[in-house]
């Protein structure tokens, strides 16, 4: 293959795997807003949390690659779920502002609770013995596809729960209408946790594949990928479970095509502008319908 | 009440407060100095080497009986601040300080982001500020004029200093052609030491070919990686502090790149070596003192050190060591504890024999005379290879 090719196939593997981590991330903003229509501005720290639940795993305990993921998951699950209980149910009736401003305490309570117990940046120990292939000319490490693999089959795994089970099926029920929904026997409350669960369970995963690839972690990450994630999950559409991933794979290309045609300093304000203009062209994302407002 | 104390009586009751605040002092006379370390934030691991070397310098001096000035001892007291590795946060640290704490002379903070503000103020106040391990130029300089700050000094030497050594090393005993070079662009001292290795390397004849950026906070370097590597460079110069090193150099292995990296003195903290996992095994750095080298003062500083943390002392360690040092010499010299006697008198001292080498300052300037080692890493140890000087 002439250089030119493998370089720009070597920079939309980068992309790929950056987009991967985004979407699991997305995947949460959007899952909670589709049913409450509320911004769970905490979900980044929770993905913090999923990072430092790895490390503990990883390094204090001296687990492998597949229980720590599986119990960082379930951790960050339960943890979505004692958040909603205890910080959202109760303002559930009251103002949406009122919501978002206790998400953002939580999301502040999280970092600095574990910059209380952490202070310094952290080492994931080497969770998986990394190879280097040569493809043609192309590098791919065991961890990108370990992180795209899995992302992907997460990915898939959720949307077949929203579209074709019962649970998925009462999801979208709530998201269409809270007053009569809970009339047809739907239990609500264990719906909400369980969409808590599963989108904190996806940022917990993201944060071991973030811990991954980027093995240092410190209380503060969460925040940038947070609202990387987010505005990810506005662009696709927010609500809409695949939109979400095609925002978080735009932004992905855009972030490693910004560094690759200019200086890296450009990254943010490039992907952002170009992420603004969509928005003014698509106002409800790429995915997403409008909805009538009910009077 | 019916009156509101009046100013004249809220001073009386401060005197008061004092007098029975000092009271269980015993009688002992102290001398404050302030201490400006990065405990939080970017660089913890360079902050908490800073305040441990600061307190064993301060044991040291107290238990040796302190300082005598005219023939009446004075304790040391250290008053330690956080910057949190932030420009704010040193200003606002050198500010209470100077007018709350009232300290004689500050050391720190460390790195050139904090240090360059905190120098503006310091200097700003007269008040004495050495900083164990800024390198960039701007620390001792006035911005204004662009002359040498009369109270501002440094233990270490200068980034255009170091940019330049490193190129000639890469050039002349790595015998590299070709360099790419990645730095932290939003970061004082790795851009200035980015562009002076450019600017000598290109003058000695080598090449640049690939000049990248990122911006602090960055975790994914995957795309400069992939230009670099399309460069094809014999070495690759990477002037970062070693949280960024830790993942730079695992994801240039993971990106297939084999070249040898080249640090500045910003790599030397023993966490380096648990960050980067192995991958910058056998890879070179520019520092300010080795510790396998130690002259019989370096040596007992090291034995000391390591026997009250645990673990070998690095550069930053020796700096502040060295800068506490220097400065307890200067006051021991001093007639009088005037902040600008204690400040002519540091100007004029004659080779201090510092753990990093004999320091002396340059007439009129804050800048020592002194030159670098280049270390090589080897398994978890840095291992000297050379001294060098431009």
């Amino acid at each position: 293959m002439s250089e030119g090719i493998v370089y720009w196939l070597q920079q939309a593997l980068n992309a790929f795997q950056l987009g991967s981590i985004y979407a699991l991330i997305a995947l949460g903003y959007t899952m909670v807003y589709g049913i409450l229509t509320m911004i769970n501005f905490a979900h980044g720290d929770v993905f913090m949390i999923g990072a430092f639940f790895c490390f503990l795993l990883s390094s204090m305990l001296g687990l492998s690659f597949i229980p720590t993921l599986l119990l960082t998951m379930l951790g960050t699950a339960l943890l979505g779920v004692i958040i909603e209980r205890l910080a959202y149910k109760p303002l559930r009736q009251a103002p949406k502002v009122s919501a978002i401003i206790t998400a953002l305490g939580v999301g502040m309570f999280l970092e600095n609770f574990t910059l209380a117990l952490a202070p310094y940046p952290k080492q994931i120990p080497l969770l998986l013995e990394n190879v280097t292939w040569d493809f043609y000319g192309i590098a791919i490490s065991s961890i990108q596809i370990v992180i795209i693999s899995l992302s992907l089959t997460l990915m898939f795994l959720l949307d077949y729960i929203v579209q074709r089970t019962s649970i998925g099926m009462a999801m979208r029920a709530i998201s269409w209408d809270k007053t009569f929904v809970p009339l047809m026997g739907i239990p609500v409350d264990l719906i909400v946790s369980i969409t808590f669960a599963i989108g904190a369970g996806l940022a917990g995963a993201a944060g071991t594949m973030y811990a991954l690839a980027y093995p240092v972690i410190d209380p503060y990450m969460g925040v940038m990928v947070g609202w990387k994630a987010f505005i990810c999950a506005v662009v696709g559409g927010i609500g809409n479970i695949r939109g979400a991933m095609i925002g978080a794979f735009i932004l992905g290309t855009v972030e490693i095509m910004v560094v690759a045609f200019f200086p890296s300093t450009f990254k943010d304000f490039v992907a952002f502008s170009l992420l603004m203009l969509l928005i003014m062209i698509r106002p409800y994302g790429i995915l997403g319908k409008p909805r009538i407002q009910k009077v | 009440m019916r009156k509101i104390l009046s100013p004249a009586a809220l001073f009386i009751l401060s005197v008061i407060c004092m007098l029975i605040g000092c009271g269980d002092n015993k009688q002992q006379d102290t001398i404050k100095v302030g201490l400006i370390v990065e405990l939080t934030g970017d660089m913890p691991g360079v902050g908490a080497s800073s305040k441990n070397a600061a307190q064993l310098a301060v044991n040291e001096q107290n238990s040796a009986g302190g300082i005598s000035i005219g023939g009446k001892p004075y304790q040391i007291e250290l008053v330690v601040e956080d910057n949190a590795s932030k420009a704010e946060q040193s200003v606002a640290a050198v500010n209470k300080l100077i007018t709350q704490d009232n300290v004689l002379a500050i050391v720190g903070p460390n790195a050139s982001l904090g240090a360059i503000p905190a120098a503006e103020i310091a200097e700003y106040n007269k008040t004495l500020l050495i900083t164990p391990w800024s390198t960039n130029p701007k620390t001792t300089l006035d911005t204004t004029t662009g002359k040498p700050k009369d109270y501002v000094f440094r233990a270490c030497y200068t980034d255009p200093f170091e940019g330049r050594v490193l190129a000639r090393f890469v050039l002349e005993k790595l015998k590299a052609k070709k360099v790419a070079v990645l730095y932290d662009v939003a970061s004082e001292a790795p851009k200035s030491q980015a562009d002076l290795f450019r600017l000598t390397f290109e003058e000695l004849g080598g090449k640049t070919v690939a000049f990248e950026t990122y911006t602090t906070g960055d975790r994914d370097f995957s795309a400069q990686l992939t230009k670099i590597k399309s460069a094809n460079p014999d070495v690759i110069f990477l002037p970062a502090y070693y949280n960024d090193v830790g993942l730079i150099a695992q994801q240039a292995h993971r990106a297939g790149i084999t070249q040898p990296l080249v640090g500045s003195d910003a790599w030397s903290s023993p966490e380096l070596i648990k960050l980067s996992n192995g991958t910058v095994e056998g890879d070179y750095f520019a520092n300010h003192y080795a510790s396998d080298i130690a002259t019989p003062t370096a040596k007992k500083f090291i034995d000391a050190y390591t026997k009250q943390y645990g673990n070998i002392p690095d550069d930053v360690a020796a700096l502040t060591y060295d800068s506490m040092g220097l400065l307890f010499e200067a006051i021991k010299k001093s007639p009088s504890l005037d902040r600008k006697v204690v400040r002519d008198s540091l100007a004029t001292l004659a080779n201090y024999p510092g753990v990093t080498g004999n320091i002396q300052f340059t007439a009129g300037s804050g800048d020592p005379v002194k030159s670098a080692v280049i270390m090589q890493i080897k398994g978890d140890k840095f291992v000297w290879v050379m001294n060098a000087a431009p």
